[in-house]
């Protein structure tokens, strides 16, 4: 049954992009794991469909700032079983998009948001750099200023769909004696001579998705391309961070549902000791115990949701909400592939991609210990 | 143009048919849906609407729960819609298209299209029905369909290979898998269909009160008998097989 969060339209939503993760994603999973990349025509079809704007405003093509839509199609999305297309269409919309609708000019907006939101360019946010991960402040690229343009120097590791973005959101230092205050946002152009791609780099999961190393070596970016103001990036990425948690969170109970459907698939399927395993009261157990856990992160995640799309302060809701459904993925999957036994640990069975998909839940978008950290930070003042 | 849907609610096609304690169909708990073979009709009706313009009525008979179904079709694009509710009447194929037949000779309509036949009892009847009652001609399981100057060419199924008919409208046509690849309802649709008129009618409303009664009635139903488990046959190869050879022959009867 819908939850109550939720009204009429978004399950309508719901059903739409059920429909189409079932015909036009699924089919396609295995392949384009094996493959390392989803064709950039699904950030299109997503676009036709409606599905990137829905966290959008009309005037850019979207259909309405609407979160709960935005969770509704996270949560769909999840269920293809590759958490990799969902992090590549998501890195777009969900954590490059949002800085320009935010905080860019209407003539940034026109320029990277409009096409973002119909799938026509597909966009990155770079911030995480080989010497600055957690310590977001400690960034080193840093962007001179030269009059009409910025020279741009540095490097970013770990970004999503760095490899084939048409524009990279980047963070440079404008101040680099300022600190966190002296950070900056750039719209950085694929082709924008100084700008590389240094390495399509190898994962353990997110295979779908590409995860870019990029190089600037003295990148001339135009003045028009700074998002908002001058020095206020750290700011702007803080603003952001709550829903790109929530998006993972939400993402993370999907996945450790579909890894749950998995595991009781295979517990009833599986013959030992002349019974299914689902007969033995241990696995039975277990069972029991991933389904409540999943119950739980979910009303946890629910409830940061609420807090959030009624416009409340939900910055400590949704840190919790990260870690505990990030670690009931992680755990879940975990059990779920034990419950395979051998054929768990067999590329052939999809539990595995479940859980090398997890793994990464609890570290990307702040790790875990960050969000406690953020956590305690509000208990102890 | 004006086109006319007819579309029913279905339990969805994954869902797990149970009996009741009574022995009847049990519907608590089961999702519902567009009858698929419908969504191909409302979707057919969107297209002729974008190319000629026109008005796209849905129309229903079914319990309330049956508006969900309705309000899809009106994301999907479709004009307005009208639900009747048959109240405690019974109905058959023959009652559902004595009442569609009536709700729709009330509009105006160049074109009805309906699915070729419903998921949940199959009987590809009522579109036909309605046809007949109505007056107009009927063509069956159409892959293909193109609307010119008050007539239509439409390529239907038949054994073997297809059929390119021509006919005169107003017309009815049912739906096959292939005419099309129905859309996906947008936010935006959705939100649109909010505003949509969605009419409710019941039996009175068309002058039907205790005018309609099924001459079909199931007597009973029955589940298909559960799959048995495969058997393994071990040993040898050549053994194996003409044990197998053998179970063939005698067990299951089929060489
Ligand atoms: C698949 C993938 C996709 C990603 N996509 C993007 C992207 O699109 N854009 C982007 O900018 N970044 C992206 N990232 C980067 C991600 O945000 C960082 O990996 C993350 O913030 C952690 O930084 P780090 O890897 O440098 O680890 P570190 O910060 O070096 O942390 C290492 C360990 O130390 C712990 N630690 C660090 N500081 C503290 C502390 N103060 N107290 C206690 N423990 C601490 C951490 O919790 C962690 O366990 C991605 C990462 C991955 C793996």
């Amino acid at each position: 049954m819908a939850h109550w969060l939720f009204q009429e339209e978004h399950e309508m939503l719901r059903k739409s992009v059920r429909g189409w993760v079932e015909k036009e994603i699924k089919p396609h999973v295995e392949e384009w794991e094996q493959k390392g990349e989803f064709p950039r025509e699904l950030f299109y079809r997503a676009g036709e469909l409606g599905f990137l704007g829905l966290t959008y405003p009309e005037v850019y093509g979207g259909s309405g700032e609407d979160y709960l839509a935005g969770a509704v199609f996270v949560e769909e999305l999840a269920r293809c079983g590759s958490a990799g297309v969902a992090a590549g269409l998501g890195a777009s919309v969900v954590i490059a998009g949002p800085q320009i609708y935010k905080f860019g000019s209407e003539e940034l907006k026109q320029k990277f948001l409009v096409p973002t939101i119909t799938g026509e360019k597909i966009g990155a946010l770079g911030i995480t750099e080989p010497n600055a991960g957690s310590d977001v402040a400690s960034i080193s690229t840093t962007a001179r200023d030269e009059g009409d343009h910025y020279v741009v120097n540095g490097s970013k590791i770990f970004i999503t769909n760095g490899v084939r973005a048409d524009y990279v959101v980047t963070a440079v230092k404008t101040d680099p004696a300022a600190g966190y205050k002296g950070i900056s946002l750039l719209v950085i152009e694929k082709d924008t001579p100084g700008f590389t791609v240094a390495k399509k780099l190898e994962k353990l999961g997110w295979n779908a998705s590409d995860t870019g190393e990029l190089v600037f070596e003295d990148c001339r970016v135009p003045k028009a391309n700074l998002v908002g103001k001058e020095n206020m990036g750290f700011y702007y990425i803080m603003q952001n961070f709550a829903w790109e948690r929530l998006v993972m969170a939400l993402e993370a109970v999907a996945a450790a549902e579909l890894a749950l459907e998995e595991a009781i698939r295979y517990a009833q399927q599986r013959i030992q000791f002349k019974r299914p395993l689902s007969k033995f009261q241990v696995i039975r157990h277990k069972l029991a115990d991933m389904a409540s856990w999943i119950e739980t992160a979910r009303s946890l995640t629910y409830h940061a949701l609420s807090l959030f799309a009624s416009g409340e302060d939900a910055v400590t809701a949704v840190a919790m909400a990260k870690v505990y459904a990030c670690e009931t993925a992680n755990r879940v999957a975990d059990e779920a592939l034990q419950i395979h036994g051998g054929y768990g640990y067999m590329m052939e069975y999809p539990v595995q991609r479940y859980w090398r998909d997890a793994r990464v839940g609890t570290i990307g978008g702040g790790t875990t210990e960050i969000m406690k950290q953020i956590i305690v930070n509000r208990l102890i003042k | 143009m004006n086109i006319v849907v007819c579309l029913k609610q279905t339990f969805d096609t994954e869902a797990k048919i149970t009996l009741d304690a009574g022995g009847k169909i049990e519907r608590k708990g089961v999702s519902l849906i567009m009858n698929p073979y419908d969504e191909f009709a409302v979707e057919e009706a969107l297209r002729l609407k974008e190319k000629d313009g026109g008005e796209v009525t849905v129309i229903s008979v079914g319990e309330s729960s049956a508006q969900d179904a309705l309000r899809q079709a009106l994301a999907m694009g479709a004009d307005k819609a009208i639900l009747v509710d048959p109240g405690e009447a019974e109905l058959d194929e023959y009652a559902t298209a004595t009442i569609l037949a009536k709700a729709i000779s009330g509009l105006e309509y160049d074109i009805i299209l309906g699915g070729f036949r419903a998921i949940d009892d199959g009987s590809a009847q009522v579109a036909g029905r309605v046809a007949e009652i109505l007056n107009v001609p009927v063509v069956n399981v159409v892959t293909k369909l193109e609307v010119e100057g008050g007539k239509a060419v439409a390529t239907r199924e038949i054994e073997g290979g297809s059929e390119l008919v021509e006919v005169a409208l107003p017309a009815v046509f049912t739906a096959q898998k292939g005419l099309n690849e129905p859309r996906y309802p947008s936010m935006k649709g959705i939100m649109k269909a909010k505003k949509k008129p969605m009419q409710k009618m019941t039996l009175g409303d068309l002058g039907l009160e205790g005018q309609v009664a099924a001459k079909v009635k199931a007597l009973s139903y029955s589940l298909p008998e559960p799959r048995k488990a495969g058997k393994i046959i071990p040993g040898e190869a050549a053994e194996a097989a003409r044990e197998l050879a053998k179970l063939l022959r005698e067990e299951a009867k089929v060489i």
